[in-house]
């Protein structure tokens, strides 16, 4: 096996091992126990390192840091899923601001395909952040390891396309005047594009919008699907609009989560510095990553944190 | 013919300037956040809840936190600056609030462009987005 192989089994039993070893439901003791037992600041450190090789891992299998970064932390850590969804639409959101200018500048992420779209997801993520904090938590957390087990499900069998057959753009469309023309780095071509079924598309924006900000999760799982492959938007640009999307949609939940005291300074800044250092490095491992190993890690994390989150739900 | 692929290749100006807003934001609200988290950490301003005393708090839901530890939801933390954790919440904001501006920003440029529809949708933005932000739409458990 190559070095770049071992390296990334090394990395994921490295946060399979760190997130049981800390995980106070494995040790089978209560969470005040488990974080009575520590000094203080081994809390921060430990997820610094954990959002590290999360940020590592999320951009190598193309997932966004909050989807990795709540049913991980909610169901290894001894924090509330109160303060784990503040910071995770925090990280989410950092990660989008930090992409979002780059992308926006050489023209991969469409400000006229995010405008209307943003506003749908943005007004319904504030709904679902407050139906999120209105539930009871086990009920939460019980959606959120659905949600995540049926993003698994998603990601083994959501196909792509990359520049996806439109023959006509749509009246809304139209009239709106989203379309847009983009060189492709790798062939030189420029393609000229444009979408269709745009009532459709931005209906699901609503539910995305609600999951978004009931769960704190980045949604960019949900994003590129409905943006690639019902709006026909070319796959790049996609991709590039739903991680600059998510500067704006997460950003009006993590108000409301803001607002309400979700927010522990200690544990939201080495969660935010960590995944963004992840991400640096994660980019530059890319031209060596093996993108399918990596992929299928990621996927059974995700498992493994959605039956967590649904067996810390059900109380078992 | 080329000029104007070329041409139709570039950002538009708005999506130009809202990008360098966003950068511009972006860039503080982290340089503000790790400056603050050092001073919180490194005990240079004391924070309302002492660091070894947090791990009590943080596996209660938010609505027992803030009844245990007395303290206010919503932007009260403007009068609790002095303590080092609240002190954190400036990066926060500046991060969560640098789309807002972006928006105001465009604005002008899209009325320019007699590009109404859009002018209208990042207005209606911006209301919702500081309707999240002033914390008139807090709920809880």
């Amino acid at each position: 096996m190559r070095i770049t192989g071992k390296l990334w089994i090394m990395m994921f039993i490295g946060l399979v091992s760190l997130t049981i070893w800390i995980s106070p439901a494995l040790a089978k003791v209560p969470a005040e126990t488990a974080s009575a037992g520590h000094a203080w600041w081994f809390w921060p450190i430990i997820l610094f390192f954990v959002t590290f090789i999360m940020g590592i891992l999320a951009v190598l299998g193309g997932v966004g840091g909050g989807v990795l970064y709540v049913p991980i932390i909610s169901g290894f850590f001894p924090f509330h899923l109160d303060f784990v969804r503040g910071t995770g639409l925090l990280v989410a959101l950092s990660g989008a601001l930090a992409a979002g200018p780059g992308l926006l500048k050489m023209n991969l992420a469409s400000l006229r395909l995010a405008i209307p779209v943003a506003l749908i997801a943005s007004t319904c993520a504030i709904i679902g952040a407050m139906i999120g904090l209105a539930l009871p938590t086990n009920i939460v957390q019980i959606a959120l390891g659905a949600t995540i087990l049926g993003i698994c499900v998603l990601m083994l069998t959501a196909k792509k396309s990359t520049i996806p057959d439109v023959p006509k753009a749509d009246r809304l469309s139209s009239i709106l005047n989203i379309c847009g023309v983009y060189q492709e780095a790798s062939t030189g071509e420029i393609i000229d594009w444009k979408i269709h079924r745009t009532p459709l598309g931005l209906g699901l924006f609503v539910i995305i919008g609600i999951m978004a900000g009931m769960f704190g999760l980045g949604a960019g799982w949900a994003n590129v699907p409905v943006l690639n492959l019902l709006m026909g938007a070319p796959l790049k640009i996609s991709v590039a609009t739903s991680k600059f999307l998510l500067s704006i949609t997460d950003t009006s939940a993590a108000w409301i989560y803001t607002n309400k005291g979700c927010i522990l300074p200690l544990l939201t800044v080495p969660s935010i510095v960590g995944i963004m250092l992840g991400s640096f490095v994660g980019v530059r491992l890319l031209k060596v990553a093996k993108p399918t190993l990596i992929r299928w890690m990621v996927i059974g994390i995700l498992a493994f944190a959605g039956i967590k989150a649904l067996s810390k739900g059900l109380g078992f | 013919m080329e000029e104007k692929t070329n041409a139709l290749l570039k950002a538009s100006p708005e999506q130009i300037l809202y990008a360098k807003i966003l950068e511009k934001g972006m860039y503080f609200g982290l340089l503000i956040l790790f400056i603050t988290y050092i001073l919180y950490v490194f005990g240079v301003l004391h924070p309302y809840i002492p660091l070894n005393k947090l791990s009590g708090y943080w596996s209660m839901n938010v609505h027992e936190y803030l009844e245990h530890t007395g303290i206010k939801p919503g932007w009260a933390w403007l009068g609790m600056l002095k303590y080092g954790d609240f002190l954190n919440f400036i990066g926060v904001v500046i991060l969560s609030g640098v789309t807002i501006i972006c928006y105001a920003v465009i604005v002008p440029t899209l009325l320019r462009n007699k590009d109404i529809i859009y002018a209208v949708i990042a207005v209606l933005e911006v209301i919702i987005l500081s309707a999240a932000a002033s914390g008139i739409l807090a709920v809880g458990h």
